[in-house]
C-alpha cells in the first residue's frame, strides 16, 4: 500500500483546508522559485524522466507533449489550458482537486506555462462545476495578492494570468480541439488534426491542453525529483493516481492509489467491498464509461495501469472505476452508457451522430428481450463502421463500451434475443435500423 | 446535441442591468482584444443569471451587438450547449443525474419522486410555478451517487425520504442546504476513511 507521506493529494477529502495558508503548510509554492529558474529544458527533461502520463484519458507522456511547443515565440503567443471540463461516467477526481487543492493546479500552471513559454493561461472548468469555479477564482486571487500570480510572479520575471472559462455542459469540449472551439465561442465541433494545437491552437497560436491531474501533479515531482516519482508504480506506468470507485460497492470514494495497484485491492480495501459480496460481483468499467467492461474473471488479478488493461482490451482512461454486481441488468448499464453518447455527440460526423443513436436503440431492445439473435452482428458492425471513421476519438469511445458488452457477454445478449425478426412481421416502425429492408420485396 | 424549445413568449427587448454589464466588460477583458467572441457562454449565462434562468431571443441579438459577432453565431451557441435554457424553468431548477453510476444507485426513483412531486413532464413548471425539473446526463459527482443539481448547488448520496424533504423545501421556496444528504465527509469512503490516517499540515 502506498504511504501516506507518498501521496501528493494530501487534501483530498478537505480535512486541512483549502486555503492558500494551509497550502503553503502542505507544501505548494515552496521552493517554485528554484524550481523556475533552474530553467525550461530542465523542467521538461525532468517531466520526460519521471514519465509522467496524461491523467486525461489518453495517457499520453506529458514530457513529450510538452516539447512540442515551439522553443522561440514568435509573432503568436503561446498558451496553456487546462481541461478541467470533466464529464465521463465514473470520473470525479478532477473536481476534487479544483475545490480542495486548487493551489497544486494553480502552482502546475505557473511552472508548466514557464516552460512552454505561455503567459496566459485559460482553466476550463465545465458549467455545472460553477461552485468549484468560485472555489478555484478565489484559490487564484489568493495566489496573485501573495504575488505568487500576475507580472513577475513568485520573483521569477515571469508574467502569467490565470483566467477561468465556464463551459456549458457539452461532453465533447472535453476533446481538445473542442474545448478550444468553445474557447473562441464557438460550438465545441473538434477539429480535423494535424495541425496538433502545439503549433496551431487557441486563436491559431501554438497551445498545449492538458488534464487538471496532470498538471497538479507537476510542482510535486519536480520538487521531490524524477527519480521518487519514478519510484512508484510500474515501470511506463509510473506514479500516482485518484481513483473513483462507484456504483456497487459498500463505500464509493475517491482515494489516491500507487498505478499498478491491483483491482481487487482497490475495491475491498479502500470502497468497502462489492455489494454482496465478492462473488456478487458481475463486471467492472475500469477507466470511465468509455472503456471497455472487465468480466470478474479478469477482475480477480488485473492491476490498475495503462499497459495491463491494454492487454485485456480495456484500458485506464481517467481511472473512473465502475463497479456492477449481479443484481444489475448488464445490458441495461451499457444501454444507458449508448444513450449518454446519443445525447452527447455533437453530430459533426454521421458515423458517430447516428451510429451512437442506432446502438443505443439496438441496446435498449436487446434488454427488453425485443432483438433478433442475428442484430447480435449487426450491433458489432455497427461499432466497427463507427470506430476509426470520425474525427475525434469520441467515436471510439461510444464503440468501445458496447464492443466490451459484446466480447464478454454475448451469452446473455443471445440469451434475451430471440425475437420474431421484425421483417416478418412487417410491421411499420419508424426508427428501426432494418426499416429498409420493408421496402425490400424479396426480403 | 440536445433538443431546445424555444420559448413561444418572448420579451421584446433585453439589456443587462448596470452591474451585469460591468460584469460583462470583466468577462470580455479575460480574452485578447479582437477575439471577443470568446465570452459568449460567459455573457448567456449572465443574461440566464439576470432574465430567470433563461435566455429570451432578444438577449441573443444583444450579446451579438456586444461582441460585435454575427446573430448566428451567438444562436448556435445558445443551441448547442445544454446548460443554456431557450424557455422558462423554474425558480428551483432541479436536474437529476440519470446515467449509468447514479443509475444503479437508484437514480430512477429520483426522478420518480421529481414527476409526482414537481411536474408529470420535464421542463414543465409545478403548480405552484416554483419549481421544473429535468434528466441530465452525468453531473460528475459518481462516488456520490445518486445526485442532484439545484441551480448551483450538488446535492450527494440521496436517498427517497432525504429526496421528498428537499423537494418539498422548495416548495416552500427555501433552498435546502448542499452536499451529501448522509453527512459524509466529501468524496472519503461513509465508513471511515482508508488513506490520509494521519495526515497533519507539516
Amino acid at each position: 500500500m502506498l504511504k501516506d507521506e507518498d501521496r501528493i493529494f494530501k487534501n483530498l477529502y478537505n480535512d486541512l483546508g483549502w486555503n492558500i495558508d494551509s497550502a503553503e503548510n502542505r507544501g505548494d509554492w515552496l521552493k517554485t522559485k528554484d524550481i523556475i529558474l533552474k530553467g525550461k529544458d530542465w523542467i521538461i527533461k525532468e517531466i520526460k524522466d519521471s514519465e509522467l502520463r496524461g491523467r486525461g484519458g489518453a495517457g499520453f507522456p506529458t514530457g513529450l507533449k510538452l516539447s512540442f511547443a515551439p522553443k522561440e515565440v514568435s509573432a503568436r503567443p503561446h498558451y496553456l489550458v487546462i481541461n478541467a471540463d470533466e464529464s465521463e461516467p465514473g470520473t470525479c477526481k478532477d473536481r476534487d482537486i479544483l475545490r480542495f487543492e486548487p493551489q497544486k493546479l494553480i502552482e502546475g500552471c505557473l511552472i508548466t506555462s514557464y516552460a512552454i513559454s505561455a503567459h496566459a493561461c485559460y482553466i476550463y472548468i465545465r458549467g455545472e462545476f460553477f461552485r468549484e469555479g468560485q472555489r478555484l477564482q478565489e484559490a487564484i486571487d489568493q495566489a496573485y495578492k501573495k504575488n505568487f500570480l500576475g507580472k513577475d510572479a513568485c520573483n521569477t520575471g515571469w508574467n502569467l494570468d490565470i483566467h477561468i472559462h465556464y463551459g456549458a455542459g457539452a461532453y465533447i469540449c472535453g476533446e481538445e480541439t473542442a474545448l478550444l472551439e468553445s474557447l473562441e465561442g464557438k460550438k465545441g465541433l473538434p477539429r480535423l488534426k494535424p495541425p496538433f494545437p502545439a503549433i496551431i491552437g487557441l486563436y491559431g497560436c501554438p497551445t498545449i491542453v492538458n488534464n487538471v491531474e496532470t498538471i497538479s501533479v507537476v510542482p510535486t515531482i519536480l520538487k521531490r525529483g524524477a527519480k521518487w516519482f519514478k519510484s512508484l508504480g510500474k515501470p511506463k506506468n509510473t506514479g500516482t493516481k485518484i481513483f473513483c470507485i462507484s456504483g456497487d460497492v459498500n463505500n464509493p470514494c475517491n482515494v489516491e492509489e500507487e498505478m499498478g495497484v491491483s483491482l481487487k485491492y482497490l475495491i475491498e480495501k479502500h470502497a468497502g467491498g462489492v455489494v454482496g459480496g465478492w462473488n456478487n460481483l458481475q463486471a467492472v468499467i475500469p477507466g470511465g464509461s468509455s472503456m471497455p467492461l472487465l468480466p470478474k474473471s479478469i477482475c480477480e488479478t488485473i492491476t490498475m495501469d495503462f499497459d495491463s488493461l491494454i492487454k485485456v482490451k480495456s484500458g485506464l482512461g481517467t481511472a473512473g472505476v465502475v463497479v456492477i454486481n449481479k443484481d444489475q441488468d448488464i445490458i441495461r448499464c451499457i444501454a444507458r452508457i449508448a444513450k449518454f453518447y446519443k445525447h452527447e455527440s455533437c453530430g459533426q460526423c454521421t458515423p458517430c451522430r447516428e451510429g451512437s443513436g442506432w446502438m443505443w436503440r439496438m441496446l435498449e431492445r436487446m434488454a427488453d428481450g425485443e432483438a433478433t439473435y442475428k442484430e447480435i452482428d449487426l450491433l458489432y458492425d455497427v461499432t466497427k463502421q463507427i470506430e476509426g471513421h470520425t474525427i475525434c476519438a469520441f467515436g471510439e469511445g461510444s464503440a468501445w463500451p458496447v464492443q466490451g458488452l459484446l466480447l464478454h457477454f454475448r451469452d446473455e445478449i443471445r440469451k434475451r434475443s430471440h425475437a420474431e425478426p421484425l421483417i416478418k412481421k412487417r410491421s411499420n416502425i419508424p426508427y428501426l435500423i432494418d426499416q429498409h429492408l420493408l421496402e425490400n420485396d424479396s426480403a | 446535441m440536445s433538443i431546445k424549445k424555444i420559448s413561444k413568449t418572448q420579451p421584446e427587448t433585453f439589456e443587462f442591468s448596470k452591474d451585469n454589464l460591468l460584469e460583462a466588460e470583466r468577462e470580455i477583458k479575460k480574452y485578447p482584444k479582437n477575439r471577443k467572441a470568446s465570452a459568449v457562454i460567459a455573457l448567456l449565462f449572465l443574461v440566464q443569471k439576470q432574465n430567470d434562468n433563461w435566455i429570451p431571443l432578444a438577449a441573443i441579438e444583444y450579446v451579438a451587438r456586444l461582441l460585435s459577432i454575427p446573430y448566428i453565431q451567438v444562436y448556435e451557441v445558445a443551441t448547442f450547449y445544454s446548460m443554456l435554457n431557450l424557455s422558462p424553468v423554474g425558480k428551483y431548477f432541479v436536474q437529476v443525474c440519470t446515467t449509468t453510476p447514479c443509475m444503479m444507485r437508484g437514480a430512477k426513483k429520483i426522478a420518480d419522486l421529481c414527476k409526482k412531486h414537481i411536474s408529470k413532464d420535464q421542463n414543465k413548471l409545478s403548480e405552484n410555478k416554483l419549481c421544473s425539473w429535468t434528466e441530465v446526463e452525468c453531473l460528475g459527482a459518481c462516488v456520490n451517487a445518486p445526485v442532484m443539481q439545484i441551480n448551483q448547488d450538488y446535492y450527494e448520496d440521496l436517498d427517497e425520504n432525504k429526496t421528498k424533504e428537499i423537494i418539498q423545501t422548495l416548495q416552500k421556496d427555501k433552498l435546502p442546504t448542499p452536499g451529501s444528504v448522509k453527512n459524509r465527509k466529501n468524496t472519503a469512503p461513509s465508513e471511515g476513511k482508508t488513506t490520509l490516517l494521519e495526515v497533519k499540515n507539516a
